[in-house]
């Protein structure tokens, strides 16, 4: 077990890079701790897969080192890095059967027999197919297989570090809650360094202790799920994490004031003046309230999501969601207002760093 | 489960019944007529019974000729099917050399069998041919004319140069069709290059594989044109195969019942084999599910 040291790296799959546009991944300078429960979230070709690659080796970053611990891995194959992967899509070894399938790692590795046996009974438990021990992995579903490929994952027990890439996609919903429990729970017991792929934020959030959100091969935000929820860096974070994402207003500043529309709105701690092509506003619909006081809305529709509602409404011709609770009324003449304490300014995207604030 | 029964589809198999019959139906009929009847000629016959299946069956020179196909086949199959591999493995998966692969691996098999066996008897020539005065010059007394081992390996290797390449080609398709990620979890798994060809690719290839070594076998189980052009199945009768054989008792020797009765028993040989591999084939699938 390690922690993981990513400096500077920047990889391109083209040959001669030129510009930014041609980085999958622009810079990553970031360190996985170790022992830590990290996701990594971000929408499809984000560069999500290729970080991961790089980590485990499968990939030589065109710039930057890796380091494990005090030790430079960067030009080291994937198989001295020790490292367990578990991929999008099931792996299993066809003529093999499951119990093989598990041992397969341990193996190659050149584990005594024994220490196999006790270490394939434990995984097989875990992932549940005790009575598939002896089958051929060919014949099993879809979700078997991946199970398969998630137990192989955790056979080792000394890797330096498990990496996942959205490793529940192929599986049922039911089966995907259980099986995030239990990977939550061997973290806790063994405490390996794991890196969880995804795209999917309730995974990430309920996986994770600390959450990387990437952005066009970028590394946006680093943060606990609160973090991420309450004081977005980046626009893309304010709108991909919660649902629906966080409301972001046209805004213009006026001395240290913020004015939306007829409204304005005094910020402590903001600079009096921000050189920024776009300045916006930004509050999450759970902060919004809605009443007959403040700016007038127009509806446009109510979504009833079960336990609470989402109003979709028009604010100077803005759109803007709402969340209330199920038994909330709305008024005939509906206005929103927003509470203070959960506005975050966006200039060109990213936060304003207001101080004085937490 | 209820299915429903249309026989007019019967009707559309009809076309290919009608030419599967002149084709192979009504010609083999006759082959059978032949093999269980006697004739002098004139168009009379007397009715043989097994008599020829029984002299064919006792006879040594029968005997002999198969003994040297199963032998042919044999080593073809090992050379083919694991040169056929190893190339396949070696074959680029990405970029200009793919093409260039393809394409050379394709060319002989363009060629036809009595080209493939002139090309060779005459390259193996030691007053013209390049390998034979090659070798002469080498101070090797190569001539397949009068060595029965030389006429043997220049055979074979006329074989696997025309063959290879289906081999290589169908265990080629097979290999491209795996997954980048079976290779990576290879890796993080630490598999070594042995562990990664047993347990991924021959897998993934051993269907293809299996397709290669049925039309392998029943093609190199017909062979005539390389040995009847190479020496005529000479010297002596060392590369009498079967079919030379048949050829030579029909139209040389005008035995006719015989080589009826010999066709026939070839005809289910292959017909055997093909089953035998068609139920392996088909079996290995099923098995496990």
């Amino acid at each position: 077990m390690a922690r993981i040291n990513l400096k500077d790296i920047r990889h391109a799959y083209v040959d001669s890079p030129v510009s930014d546009d041609d980085y999958a991944l622009k810079r990553v300078d970031h360190v996985f701790e170790d022992g830590g429960a990290y996701a990594l979230l971000g929408p499809s070709g984000c560069g999500k897969t290729t970080l991961l690659n790089i980590i485990s080796g499968l990939l030589h970053p065109s710039e930057g080192e890796i380091h494990f611990g005090t030790a430079n891995v960067t030009d080291l194959p994937t198989e001295a890095r020790n490292i367990a992967q578990v991929f999008q899509f099931p792996v299993v070894y066809d003529t093999m059967t499951v119990y093989d399938n598990l041992a397969f790692p341990l193996r190659n590795r050149g584990v005594p027999e024994d220490a196999v046996d006790r270490r394939v009974r434990e995984i097989i438990g875990m992932i549940g197919l005790q009575d598939r021990a002896g089958r051929k992995a060919q014949g099993l579903t879809a979700d078997e297989k991946q199970k398969i490929s998630l137990g192989r994952g955790l056979a080792r027990a000394d890797v330096n570090a498990i990496l996942f890439d959205e490793p529940l996609t192929v599986i049922d919903p039911h089966m995907k809650w259980a099986l995030r429990t239990q990977l939550k729970d061997l973290h806790r017991r063994f405490g390996h360094t794991m890196v969880y792929v995804t795209h999917d934020q309730t995974e990430a959030l309920t996986f994770a202790d600390t959450v990387v959100v990437m952005y066009e091969g970028e590394i946006v935000q680093i943060g606990t799920p609160e973090e991420l929820f309450e004081r977005p860096r980046h626009t893309f974070v304010g709108y991909f994490i919660g649902s629906p994402g966080m409301n972001l207003l046209p805004a213009a500043m006026d001395g240290g004031v913020v004015r939306v529309g007829g409204q304005s709105f005094a910020l402590p701690g903001v600079p009096q003046r921000l050189s920024a092509e776009r300045i916006e506003l930004g509050i999450r619909p759970e902060f919004v309230r809605l009443g007959r006081e403040g700016m007038p809305i127009s509806i446009a529709k109510v979504e009833d999501i079960g336990r609470k509602k989402i109003v979709h409404a028009d604010l100077e011709g803005e759109a803007i969601a709402v969340v209330i609770d199920e038994d909330a009324e709305v008024p005939a003449e509906p206005c929103v207002a927003f509470d203070p304490a959960h506005l975050n300014l966006y200039a060109d995207s990213w936060r304003v760093e207001t101080e004085g604030r937490p | 489960m209820n299915k429903t029964w249309n026989n007019k589809a019967w009707f559309m198999v009809l076309p290919v019944l009608a030419l599967v019959a002149f084709s192979a139906v009504i010609p083999l009929m006759t082959v059978v007529n032949y093999s269980v009847q006697d004739t002098f000629g004139n168009n009379v016959f007397f009715w043989a019974g097994t008599e020829w299946f029984q002299e064919i069956l006792h006879s040594d020179r029968f005997w002999a000729a198969m003994g040297r196909n199963l032998a042919f086949s044999a080593i073809i199959l090992c050379i083919e099917v694991s040169l056929g591999i190893f190339i396949a493995l070696n074959m680029p998966r990405k970029g200009w050399g793919v093409p260039v692969c393809l394409v050379l691996m394709a060319l002989p098999l363009l060629i036809p069998f009595n080209v493939v066996g002139t090309i060779w008897q005459v390259f193996g020539r030691i007053d013209i041919g390049l390998l034979g005065r090659t070798l002469a010059e080498l101070g090797i007394a190569y001539n397949y004319v009068n060595n029965p081992v030389h006429a043997w390996v220049t055979i074979i290797l006329m074989d696997v140069w025309h063959w290879t390449s289906l081999v290589v080609l169908l265990c080629y398709a097979g290999l491209v069709s795996i997954p980048d990620a079976y290779y990576q979890a290879a890796k993080i798994d630490g598999a070594s290059r042995w562990a990664v060809f047993r347990y991924i690719q021959l897998p993934k290839m051993h269907r293809v594989l299996l397709i290669a070594i049925l039309l392998r076998f029943m093609d190199s189980f017909m062979i005539y044109t390389e040995p009847f052009v190479l020496t005529g199945g000479g010297p002596g009768n060392t590369t009498t195969f079967m079919s030379i054989d048949l050829v030579k008792l029909a139209i040389g020797e005008f035995n006719l019942g015989e080589a009826a009765a010999m066709s026939i028993v070839y005809f289910l040989i292959i017909l055997l084999m093909s089953w035998v591999f068609y139920t392996v084939m088909t079996n290995y699938g099923t098995e496990k599910r």
